[in-house]
């Protein structure tokens, strides 16, 4: 397969510690691939091991069809965005933007022409004499980005880039990144903690836990299929409602029953055949529940008790109580609800997720 | 209710009992480090007559320069009668590149072991830092030894190795620890952008070291500049530092103590240390801040 980036039976230990284990990934040319964990995942350890700034343990790393395991950063073909920007506090954004080529000794007329390539895509040309203590933190980002951009690099790495940014200049940055990916096409790869970043950037997300990627797919299969109780609770804000129960053999087919809950699943997307007699876990979106009004006369209909409203704008969140259960609801802003309304509820099956209790995979 | 004054505004400030008694300590503590230099100061400006009069406080009444003439230039050490500048030039000769090269050892030291981490790195730091803390008289005789077996003793290069080998736990402890501050994603992107060992210490961190290699400065420079042991010891007759001189001067005196004239040779040795204090303090406190908060 033509790939842009390969990492094969990749591992990384730190003494007994396995960061890493045997860990495969391959990236087409460019695609935008999103690497996407809590913390202590090993999203960074494995971006670092890309970029040849940590020594792996075992296994290879190709870049451009060709073995770079062993070779310096420098020489991988490649640009990093760190999340603490990491401008040189001594240099001017110029110097900077040149320094790279500075030590690879290109020539002055070819560092004006890609400084000043990479000053009129990113809209920094004002600030070129300036230092980055006189920037602000989305035009040091910029500047981190520019860094990679005169590198021509094929690979772009972005650490946490927008980490440090507050919440309006990561939207407005978020969507600066995704224009340049069109631009360019080079293939990145994003380490994010932040899930809106992976939804809205990613070709394709990778989903870490414990040094293994859990899930690689697409943004809306990741979202609509997750494909394990991890991921399905990690994706996604609020977080899926989750009810643990059994599967029962009912007139209508395969019942789910627990915690208060008594569906049909007919119109379930799933993977494998639902045995009755199984423990399961039932998740269901915030917004893939069917509320209200449009609750009304659906199978499988209960009543719940509204618990609080958080209304955000566009949308509510509601909190309810059902049995012993709690869980959320978006809904539409139009009507607000008060502490112990009555309301009903029933499920979407077809946007539903059930999970093995035992081993937590989709089933 | 009670209460007849409104709170609003700017809230008055008193000069409570406390303050003043804080303040008065000041005073008094000023006073007491200050006396002795003043002492030494107008006692250089007068003439032996008048100081064999016993009035150690009052100004000189006769403004007379003779002392700081023969402190520099006549001054006897031992046989030789030629003041204390050649004390002078040999500190200066001792203190220039021991202080160099002791900052350059220290900063690539500190550099090397937050950033890049050499295997047994930690192990390194660990013995160095308890070399640190040996005294060191335990040293002197072996060192003689060593340095006498490579020709190096009572030799000016002998006595500069001598003050770089003792600076260098201390310089790396701080360019270690500044360097520990510096972000290592700024280390990351360096090598990314194709830097190697010694382009990202001369091009990236050391233009960024600027507060540190300040107090390292003003450590080494008073530091060597004060030295009196290893000086005695390792530098050999022709090189005796300043302090070395100054204690032949003001002990060798035969007759009567020229008290103005030992007070002048002093003050003179110990103009170095007092300039880099008065040049430096700013940069000095504004160095160990730099050092604790990160930038």
């Amino acid at each position: 397969m033509d790939s842009s980036v390969s990492v094969r039976d990749l591992r990384i230990s730190y003494g007994a510690l396995d960061v890493i284990r045997d860990l495969q990934l391959d990236i087409a040319p460019g695609e935008f691939l999103v690497l996407l964990g809590p913390s202590g995942c090993g999203k960074s350890t494995l971006l670092n091991a890309i970029a040849g700034l940590i020594d792996v343990s075992d296994g290879e790393v190709w870049i451009n069809e060709r073995n770079v395991t062993w070779d310096e950063p420098k020489d991988r073909g490649i640009g990093m965005v760190f999340q603490s920007y990491a401008l040189y506090p001594q240099m001017t954004v110029e110097k900077n933007l040149s320094f790279g080529l500075r030590v690879a000794k290109h020539s002055r007329e070819d560092i004006d022409k890609r400084v000043a390539r990479a000053a009129e895509i990113l809209q920094i040309e004002p600030l070129l004499k300036r230092r980055p203590s006189n920037l602000s933190g989305g035009q040091r980002q910029r500047v981190a980005i520019g860094r990679a951009l005169v590198r021509d690099a094929d690979v772009f790495l972005f650490d946490e880039p927008l980490s440090n940014l507050d919440a309006k200049l990561r939207v407005d940055l978020r969507v600066e990144i995704k224009r340049l990916h069109q631009r360019l096409r080079s293939t990145m790869v994003y380490v994010t903690h932040d899930q809106i970043e992976a939804l809205t950037l990613a070709d394709r997300i990778a989903v870490m836990q414990g040094g293994a990627i859990q899930q690689l797919d697409d943004p809306l299969t990741i979202y609509n299929r997750p494909c394990n109780l991890f991921v399905a609770g990690f994706i996604g804000s609020p977080a899926m409602n989750f009810f643990r129960g059994r599967l029962e053999e009912g007139a209508d087919g395969v019942r789910f029953r627990g915690q208060g809950i008594e569906t049909p699943l007919a119109g379930y997307d799933g993977d494998t055949a639902l045995l009755p007699g199984r423990e399961v876990i039932f998740g269901m979106r915030p917004e893939h529940l069917l509320f209200d009004q449009d609750a009304v006369g659906r199978p499988g209909q209960v009543e719940a008790v509204v618990e609080l409203e958080e209304p955000m704008g566009a949308d509510s969140l509601v909190w309810l109580t059902l049995g012993e259960a709690r869980l959320s609801v978006r809904c539409g802003s139009g009507r607000r609800y008060r502490p112990g309304d009555r309301v009903p509820l029933a499920f979407d099956i077809s946007r539903a997720s059930i999970f093995d209790a035992e081993t937590e995979r989709r089933l | 209710m009670s209460d007849p004054i409104h709170p609003r505004g700017a809230k008055p400030r008193h000069l409570t009992p406390g303050r003043i008694g804080l303040y008065a300590f000041l005073v008094f503590a000023a006073a007491f480090f200050l006396l002795p230099f003043y002492v030494m100061v107008v006692t250089s400006f007068k003439t032996m007559p008048e100081i064999q009069q016993g009035n150690i406080f009052s100004l000189p009444s006769k403004l007379t320069l003779a002392p700081w003439v023969t402190a520099w230039a006549k001054a006897c050490t031992g046989v030789n009668c030629e003041g204390i500048r050649v004390g002078v030039l040999n500190s200066f000769k001792i203190m220039i590149p021991s202080t160099f090269l002791s900052i350059l050892l220290g900063a690539i030291n500190g550099y090397a072991l937050s950033f890049w981490r050499p295997r047994g790195g930690n192990l390194i730091f660990a013995v160095l830092l308890m070399g640190a803390f040996i005294p060191y008289q335990v040293y002197l005789y072996p060192l003689v030894r060593m340095l006498s077996m490579v020709s190096l003793y009572n030799t000016l290069p002998g006595i500069i190795v001598v003050h770089v080998i003792f600076g260098m736990p201390v310089m790396t402890l701080l360019f270690r620890n500044y360097y520990a501050a510096v972000p290592v994603d700024l280390f990351k992107a360096a090598r990314i952008d194709g830097g190697g060992f010694w382009t990202i210490f001369t091009r990236v961190m050391l233009p960024m070291s600027g507060p540190i290699l300040v107090v390292a400065a003003i450590l080494q420079v008073t530091g060597i500049w004060n030295d009196f042991l290893f000086g005695l010891i390792f530098a050999g007759r022709d090189h005796l530092p300043m302090t070395v001189e100054l204690n032949n001067i003001v002990n060798t005196t035969t007759g009567t103590k020229a008290y103005n004239v030992n007070m002048a040779a002093t003050i003179l040795t110990a103009m170095v240390p007092l300039i880099v204090y008065f040049v430096s303090g700013r940069w000095f406190v504004r160095g160990i801040a730099a050092g604790a908060v990160k930038g």
